[in-house]
């Protein structure tokens, strides 16, 4: 029963796969077979919430910080696939597959939070990256730019150079302690505060998944993979493995002995670059995905405030921050995936009217963007709120006052997009058509952003005896 | 928490916020343009009748915040469910809730398209209005404080006028750029006191380098939102591009959050610095009075007009506040509640010149007087009241800031005066011309006077208009002990500084 959610998700991608021989595919089948194990799986996952247990030979943990975690890849994935549905520019005779990778990266994800062994951890984060890296390429090929081919390349290149820095890391790990289990090293490690080559190691380890999170300067396939990608791909990859990323990153920032300046001034560094080149280059960008690509650089910066105070609470509201930026993301990918006629990439014209084009989808949008932009009550302001208390607790008020202009920053390029849908003229844009599902899925995301910010206590009550247990 | 009365019996408070918000979640499963207007009208009357009982049960010899409700919110940072009011919030609870069915009223045709929405907006407008003037921790006042920027913004973008794109964006960035440091203030309080309740902040002996430093970013997150010279200039766009209801929400509750943040937050938290800085903001208030007065004087539009002679009036405001007697102090709250009735009312008979003739150029609603007598009578006292005649409510408000400010200083009073002056010239040149005209005036016979509904939207104001004006008692006496207690801890506290603080600067 521990693992029910991983479980339901292997019997997805193998559904698929059966599906995948079929000679008569039915593109509406296909998405009620998808949505269905979505369904499955996010409750599953709900129902894994209280479980806690070691398998595999100690390598793999259950505890409240990975089902946490799983919980909320789960309904991440529902929504994803609730919100791309129509995959408009996924080739029918490929979207089995396309699914198949789906369910089968998450996994990957699922597996990775609970891996508390570095060769697990490593399976792991390889079956969801490489899900991922044929994920992207599977767009099609409509305008024999075969952007998308480009894209694909670009993912897997940066994403192997990061996994070598990774397991470089590793090394040096296994070479200090002798041992590949995560307890036993954080006990070895104790034992040689101040060693250089532990804190090294643990940060080679971490660039690697500064990659996963894009973190300046680890960033550079964000844009293009953004744009390559189609908008249901890229509403994934947006989304859900980043908080494989920052469940892993807190796993192992726990790990550092003592509390080192060095990595600490080093996160901040970091942070603050990763804000002002998000922002920055976000403000005049004019394709909306790759726009929020550059946000999502920022927020991530913005996720390293909670991360560099090296405290539990901090790491409970990167969690708490984490969680609401994959709902904020998804909800604005939905849009975009709705919005788009055949699945093109959309810019901020595109979005012209659409209050008056499909007032759902523009509410839905105005939320999602409001709360990226940490407007109260909605869960990125708690967030943010959150992240910048704790990093002011600690004394780093510069930084905080830094992060504060940022978050002023970036209120003007979501505005555009806002304004574009709600004032603009939507001239001879047609009208958009959405499904039931679509209108259920987009209230409960709203419901999800606005209820987690006005209510924040019980989650970061959770989120903070979770990664209690595992410090 | 002993400074809080709690409110054993109904919630009172919570109601307020919270009414408005079950009745714009009604609506969302109702369309119907006649529904959307009666059912946003019932609400806001419900609401507006609901708020009277906080003045009979308002207790005016007590400084304790009354009607209070506290509950644990998020109990890991010390934020709680703190609502309560006093002696200087009341009023401005009572002016929100009352001006709202007249926001309604004045709406009702004004509004065309897509009205259900548009109600929604007005009714959680209302919400974030009602929570920020109750609201006693610092974090819920900061998501009221935010929160409003989205339905105004909307109120703007998408019934506005031709330039509603640039106005609105630019009342949001403006409004939002000025409340970033805010927070890291807010923040950086709590780890001083390891609390979010805002009367634990206050009269605490912080360094005064740290009391500046808060001062700052309190001011200009306020100044912006008052707006005080120079960083005015959103306000013009936003209210010539708003809506009638967006405009008279503007001018009547919006801006007086600002001035009510400076009493609330300026002066007892940073007490020092507001007497260091306090001779700085003065003269910009001067600045804002004489500024706001020749540029309303040189405009064709009038809600052009209307707007810039608030950047005047909220200098009055401004200029009462930080004189820091007793006089000043009081005639700001008055002017604050005088702003909201008289400016709302012009606001509220632009909008009307503006529905019949689609313009609202002065030049082109000209010698109206003979087409629309009930019209220009109400335009004629609301005017009047706008200059602060002897009679009507503003004279009462102006009164009181300036003999405070003799009180202070003279030739700050006296460079002050002609404020008022130019407010005669620039209210007068209006009414002029919007009654008589000249000789030149355009055909304006097929103009139609005021329906029963606009005279029922108009005449509560200007009711308002003569009882402040003629029997204020009954106002002062309500925040007569807020504001001593405030102003007699604020020379305590801060009086203490100031003497080191004057040795430093000279």
């Amino acid at each position: 029963m521990a693992i029910l959610p991983e479980l339901t998700l292997l019997v997805a991608a193998l559904a698929f796969f059966t599906l995948s021989m079929s000679r008569h595919l039915d593109g509406q089948q296909l998405r009620n077979a998808a949505v269905f194990f979505g369904f499955v799986t996010a409750i599953a996952s709900l129902i894994g919430l209280g479980q806690e247990g070691i398998l595999f030979a100690g390598s793999y943990q259950v505890d409240a910080f990975s089902q946490y975690f799983k919980l909320i890849v789960g309904f991440g994935l529902l929504f994803v696939i609730i919100g791309g549905q129509n995959l408009k520019d996924i080739d029918l005779e490929i979207r089995p597959e396309y699914y198949m990778f789906l369910f089968l990266s998450c996994l990957g994800l699922m597996a990775l939070i609970s891996a508390v062994e570095l060769i697990t951890l490593f399976v792991s984060l390889e079956l969801s990256s490489f899900s991922l890296y044929l994920m992207v390429p599977m767009r099609d090929d409509r305008k024999g730019l075969r952007i998308q081919m480009e894209a694909g390349i670009k993912y897997i290149l940066f994403g192997v150079l990061a996994t070598g820095f990774m397991l470089y890391g590793m090394s040096y790990l296994f070479g200090l302690t002798g041992t590949t289990y995560i307890k036993e090293i954080i006990a070895g490690l104790d034992k040689m505060a101040g060693q250089p080559a532990a804190l090294f190691g643990v940060m080679m380890i971490l660039a690697g998944f500064f990659y996963k999170l894009a973190i300046f300067p680890m960033h550079f396939w964000v844009p293009d993979i953004y744009q390559g990608a189609s908008n249901e791909t890229t509403g994934f990859v947006a989304t859900v493995p980043k908080l494989g990323a920052a469940a892993l990153l807190i796993r192992f920032v726990i790990m550092v002995p003592g509390h080192p300046q060095l990595l600490v001034q080093l996160m901040m560094v970091l942070a603050l670059c990763s804000m002002f080149y998000g922002n920055l280059i976000a403000l005049v960008q004019t394709d909306v995905k790759r726009m929020l690509g550059y946000s999502g650089i920022a927020h991530a910066g913005f996720l390293l405030l909670g991360l560099l105070t090296m405290k539990a609470s901090g790491y409970a509201t990167v969690m708490y921050y984490i969680s609401g930026y994959v709902f904020m993301n998804i909800a604005c990918y939905t849009v975009l995936s709705h919005v788009s006629e055949n699945g093109e990439n959309l810019s901020v014209t595109d979005l012209n009217g659409l209050y008056k084009r499909q007032p759902m989808m523009a509410l839905l949008l105005a939320v999602g963007l409001f709360a990226l932009a940490g407007i109260p009550p909605m869960v990125g302001f708690m967030g943010e709120f959150f992240l910048l208390a704790g990093a002011l607790k600690e004394g780093h008020l510069v930084l905080v006052i830094l992060a504060a202009i940022n978050a002023g920053i970036a209120i003007y390029y979501y505005l555009t997009v806002i304004k574009a849908a709600y004032t603009a003229d939507p001239g001879d844009r047609p009208g958009v058509e959405i499904s039931t599902l679509t209108r259920v899925g987009s209230a409960a995301l709203m419901l999800i952003i606005i209820l987690m910010g006005a209510f924040p206590a019980r989650i970061i009550a959770y989120a903070d005896s979770a990664v209690r247990t595992i410090m | 928490m002993d400074c809080l009365i709690l409110n054993e019996g109904f919630p009172l408070l919570s109601f307020l916020i919270f009414f408005p918000l079950a009745g714009a979640l009604v609506m969302l499963y109702f369309s119907g343009e006649r529904f959307a207007r009666f059912w946003t009208l019932g609400i806001t009357l419900v609401e507006a009748a609901a708020s009277l009982p906080l003045i009979s049960g308002f207790d005016t010899t007590t400084v304790k915040y009354q009607f209070a409700e506290a509950h644990p919110w998020i109990p890991q940072w010390h934020i709680n469910y703190i609502l309560g009011v006093d002696g200087i919030s009341i009023l401005l609870v009572l002016l929100s809730t009352l001006i709202m069915p007249f926001c309604v009223l004045a709406s009702w045709r004004y509004i065309k398209t897509r009205i259900t929405q548009f109600m929604i907006c007005l009714l959680i407008m209302q919400v974030s209005m009602i929570g920020l003037f109750v609201a006693l921790d610092f974090i819920l006042f900061w998501v009221f404080w935010e929160f409003m920027l989205i339905p105004m913004y909307l109120l703007i973008a998408i019934w506005g006028g031709p330039r509603k794109e640039y106005a609105s964006i630019k009342f949001f960035i403006y409004t939002m750029a000025g409340s970033v440091f805010l927070l890291v203030a807010i923040i950086a309080l709590y780890m001083q006191n390891h609390s979010f309740f805002i009367p634990d902040m206050m009269w605490k002996n912080y360094s005064t380098t740290f009391q500046v430093l808060v001062f700052l970013s309190f001011f200009l997150a306020f100044a912006i939102k008052v707006p005080m010279f120079p960083v005015h200039t959103w306000l013009p766009a936003a209210h010539v591009e708003a809506p009638t209801a967006g405009s008279v929400i503007l001018a009547s509750v919006l801006l007086k959050m600002g001035t009510y943040g400076m009493l609330r937050f300026c002066l007892p938290i940073t007490p020092q610095a507001t007497f260091m800085l306090a001779p700085y903001i003065l003269w910009l208030s001067i600045a804002g009075i004489i500024y706001g007065g020749f540029t309303a004087l040189a405009q064709h539009d009038m809600k052009k007009l209307v707007a810039y002679s608030s950047v005047g009036h909220m200098g009055f405001v401004t200029l009462g506040i930080f004189i820091l007697n007793t006089r000043g102090v009081e005639g700001a709250i008055m002017q604050m509640i005088n702003h909201g009735v008289t400016t709302g009312a012009l606001f509220i008979c632009v909008g009307m010149i503006y529905e019949r003739t689609h313009s609202r150029e002065l030049r082109l609603a000209t010698g109206v007087g003979k087409y629309m007598p009930w019209y220009v009578t109400f335009l004629a006292f609301f005017s009047l009241s706008s200059f602060g005649f002897p009679g009507t409510n503003s004279f009462i408000g102006e009164f009181l800031v300036l003999a405070g400010t003799f009180e202070y200083n003279k030739i700050l009073a006296l460079a002050a005066i002609p404020g008022t002056v130019l407010a005669a010239a620039y209210m007068l040149r209006m009414l002029q011309k919007i009654v008589w005209g000249g000789t030149d005036n355009p055909d304006q016979s097929y103009l139609k006077d005021l329906n029963v509904r606009e005279i029922v939207t108009l005449a509560p104001f200007l009711f308002f208009v003569f009882w402040i004006g003629l029997g204020p008692q009954p106002f002062l006496d309500m925040m007569h002990t807020s504001v001593t207690h405030l102003l007699e801890q604020l020379h305590a506290t801060g009086g203490t500084g100031v003497a080191a603080t004057t040795l430093l600067l000279h």
